[in-house]
């Protein structure tokens, strides 16, 4: 993976001493609250509902062991011994003090790692397919492009005070498990005719108070015109962008109100002018960062005990059957680590869980972690014959659950446990979800089926693009969560539809159990999906199961 | 009034020439703006949290514009290296900024060229 060279280090050293200064600035009156806000939130640190929150990047997911061993001493000394990954590829830790703030700042550059741009009006952490340089079907390892990416937008003196934050995804492979359409700005590589890789370029997605899914305005970007080509999107949107109304600020709604044709033509205008200003010395860099993702030396060696153990062993066949994916060694495979054990937080894992991760990984997974928008760990690179032993070691911290794609796997916002936003709770509508579906042992036989949870509009949560999404709302000072079904973060996306009127905090579970049942019902065959269902029958099957019940109970 | 920061610090506000003066508002469209003749162009900033001044200040460089060039408002010293870095030669920042952030918080951000992603990645 890629090392910080001499610069990146003096740089994030810099910012360190920056922010500590600001803060003290902040502390005489120099810098009065409004004018600290954005710079602090440009490093990270964010304002939650009972203490500040700092928000660390996890650049396109990948972190090493002895990052991950870093995270784990933040989390025991400054945190309360744990960290929550979110759905953007950062890890958050919730109760840092202001003053011990420069501290776990400088901890963090100790191992490469800063909270630079993680929250605020600027470009935000690049992040990428968690499957990146393993995936069986890719193209070409992305992560190259976001660590350039990620180097041309740190500190960039244009889009620091940009209309809105601003989000790019990135992906190599043409199975988008990076839901890029529903970015900003959404890379997706692809081949042209000469079979020369290159990007489809997609802008405007967003979820958030409007949903939409992004236009594509190149449909194939050489690779080497990357970084001309996102900085003409980024000078015309903070032109653009609206300034008037935060709400309408996104780039989204721009696109929308200058229309795809003008907006393109604008790009493409601002593009030419730009692209002679790259000399070249981008694409060297990137043919260094390159080498540095050079995939591991894989091992060869029989997969016996892999095939044996998955015969003999139903727990072990259980957890392969959900948790692994194809690695595009066939003697290796794509572990992905749940960190969604039924009834704890989504996302969140201890000091300790955290160490024996970095500890399998050191062993047996070639010295690489990914941590996934979905909020679970990847050890992608893992030879077959060690899987049975990485298991065990999962199982006994915790980390066993197999549950990968199935209902208890749930993406939650901290919601109105944490956050000042919410307006509902999210964590425990997603735990009660995750302990029911368990108690009645359906979730194997339901099969694939995203449950995401957002507890207010800002759609965090990302419940526009569940398979079942549920938003929490106010209603009257009462919790209300309004069901949304057939939404998809894949590459066929799509906005999930609202069923009807909303449930109250005690109605969700058996709601979404109506629903599943109503699938399970319905479906033509146990090979049959939800998303599958739901395509063929359409929502009235559904809006049945969950109404007409309630309207029999009171007639 | 008005203070003029440079790398070497605070002045006070030279006179402004008597022609080839240009002022552009942060909604003006640079490129529409005729060039030729122009010694000086200050480019107003309502709002240090309103960004669009650095993409006009980078702009004017990009149309060939050789000139001074001003950013005009209430900015923060912590913008100073952004302003200088899209090409701006100096910020006019109001007393009101200027006695609260005094010329050791512009000084201490004066070394602008270091530690410049953009540069090392343009070259």
């Amino acid at each position: 993976m890629y090392s910080y060279s001499d610069f990146d280090e003096a740089f994030v050293r810099a910012r360190v001493a920056q922010f500590t200064d600001q803060i003290e600035r902040r502390l005489d009156g120099s810098l009065t609250e409004d004018e600290f806000r954005p710079l602090r939130l440009m490093n990270g640190l964010y304002l939650q509902l009972h203490a500040y929150m700092l928000r660390v990047a996890i650049p396109y997911g990948t972190v090493s062991p002895r990052q991950m061993r870093q995270l784990a001493m933040i989390a025991d000394t400054w945190d309360k011994g744990y960290g929550h990954f979110t759905t953007r590829q950062n890890i958050q830790f919730n109760w840092p003090k202001l003053p011990d703030v420069p501290a776990v700042l400088t901890a963090l550059a100790d191992v490469e790692m800063h909270a630079i741009q993680t929250s605020g009006n600027c470009v935000r952490n690049v992040t990428a397919d968690h499957f990146a340089g393993a995936a069986a079907d890719e193209i070409e390892d992305p992560r190259p492009y976001a660590e350039l990416l990620r180097q041309w937008s740190t500190d960039h003196p244009e889009f620091q005070f940009l209309p809105r934050k601003f989000k790019i995804a990135i992906t190599g492979a043409p199975k988008d498990r990076a839901v890029t359409k529903a970015h900003d700005i959404g890379l997706r590589m692809v081949r042209n005719a000469a079979g020369e890789t290159g990007f489809e370029v997609i802008v405007g997605g967003g979820l958030g108070r409007t949903p939409m899914i992004g236009m594509v305005v190149r449909a194939f970007l050489p690779v080497e015109d990357l970084l001309p080509y996102v900085e003409a999107v980024l000078s015309v949107y903070n032109v653009l962008g609206r300034r008037d109304n935060k709400y309408k600020a996104r780039i989204k709604i721009t696109l929308h109100e200058t229309g795809q044709t003008e907006i393109t033509r604008q790009i493409e205008a601002r593009f030419a002018e730009l692209k002679p200003l790259f000399g070249g010395q981008d694409q060297r860099l990137l043919a260094d960062i390159r080498a540095a993702f050079a995939p591991p030396v894989f091992r060869t060696a029989p997969t016996d005990a892999f095939d044996a153990f998955y015969r003999a062993d139903p727990v072990f066949r259980s957890w392969a059957d959900t948790n692994l994916s194809p690695h595009r060694n066939d003697q290796y495979a794509i572990v992905t680590v749940s960190i969604k054990a039924h009834g704890q937080t989504p996302g969140d894992a201890t000091s300790d869980q955290m160490r024996v991760l970095a500890d399998l990984a050191e062993t047996y997974g070639h010295s690489d972690l990914r941590i996934s928008h979905e909020q679970n760990v990847i050890l992608p690179h893992v030879h077959k014959s060690d899987l049975p032993t990485v298991h065990a070691a999962l199982v006994k911290a915790g980390l066993g659950t197999a549950n990968v794609g199935l209902i208890s796997d749930i993406i939650a916002c901290p919601g109105m446990d944490y956050c000042a936003l919410a307006t509902a709770r999210s964590i425990p509508v997603a735990q009660e979800i995750a302990l029911r579906f368990n108690e009645l042992q359906l979730e194997h036989d339901v099969g694939p089926l995203k449950i995401k949870i957002s507890g207010c509009i800002n759609a965090c949560g990302h419940h526009h693009v569940g398979h079942i999404g549920i938003l929490g709302l106010d209603r009257a000072g009462v919790e209300n969560y309004q069901i949304t079904l057939g939404g998809d973060g894949s590459e066929d996306a799509v906005i999930g539809e609202k069923t009807g009127p909303g449930f109250a905090y005690d109605q969700v579970v058996p709601a979404v159990e109506r629903i599943v049942l109503a699938y399970l019902g319905l479906r033509q065959s146990a090979e049959e999906t939800f998303l599958q269902a739901y395509a063929r029958v359409g929502i009235g099957p559904f809006k049945a199961a969950l109404y007409e019940a309630d309207a029999r109970d009171a007639a | 009034m008005s203070v003029l920061v440079t790398d070497t610090g605070f002045a006070p506000l030279p006179p402004a020439p008597q022609t080839g003066v240009a002022d552009l508002a942060h909604t003006d469209d640079p490129a529409a703006l005729n060039l030729a003749g122009l010694t000086l162009i200050r480019v107003h900033v309502p709002a240090f949290s309103d960004g669009r001044g650095f993409t006009i200040g980078r702009r004017l460089r990009m149309l060939g514009y050789t000139g001074t060039l001003h950013a005009v408002g209430p900015m923060i010293a912590d913008q100073y290296p952004m302003a200088r870095r899209v090409g701006f030669d100096a910020v006019e920042i109001p007393d009101e900024i200027a006695a609260r952030q005094p010329q050791s918080q512009w000084l201490t951000r004066a070394s602008w060229q270091a530690h410049d992603y953009q540069a090392r990645l343009k070259a």
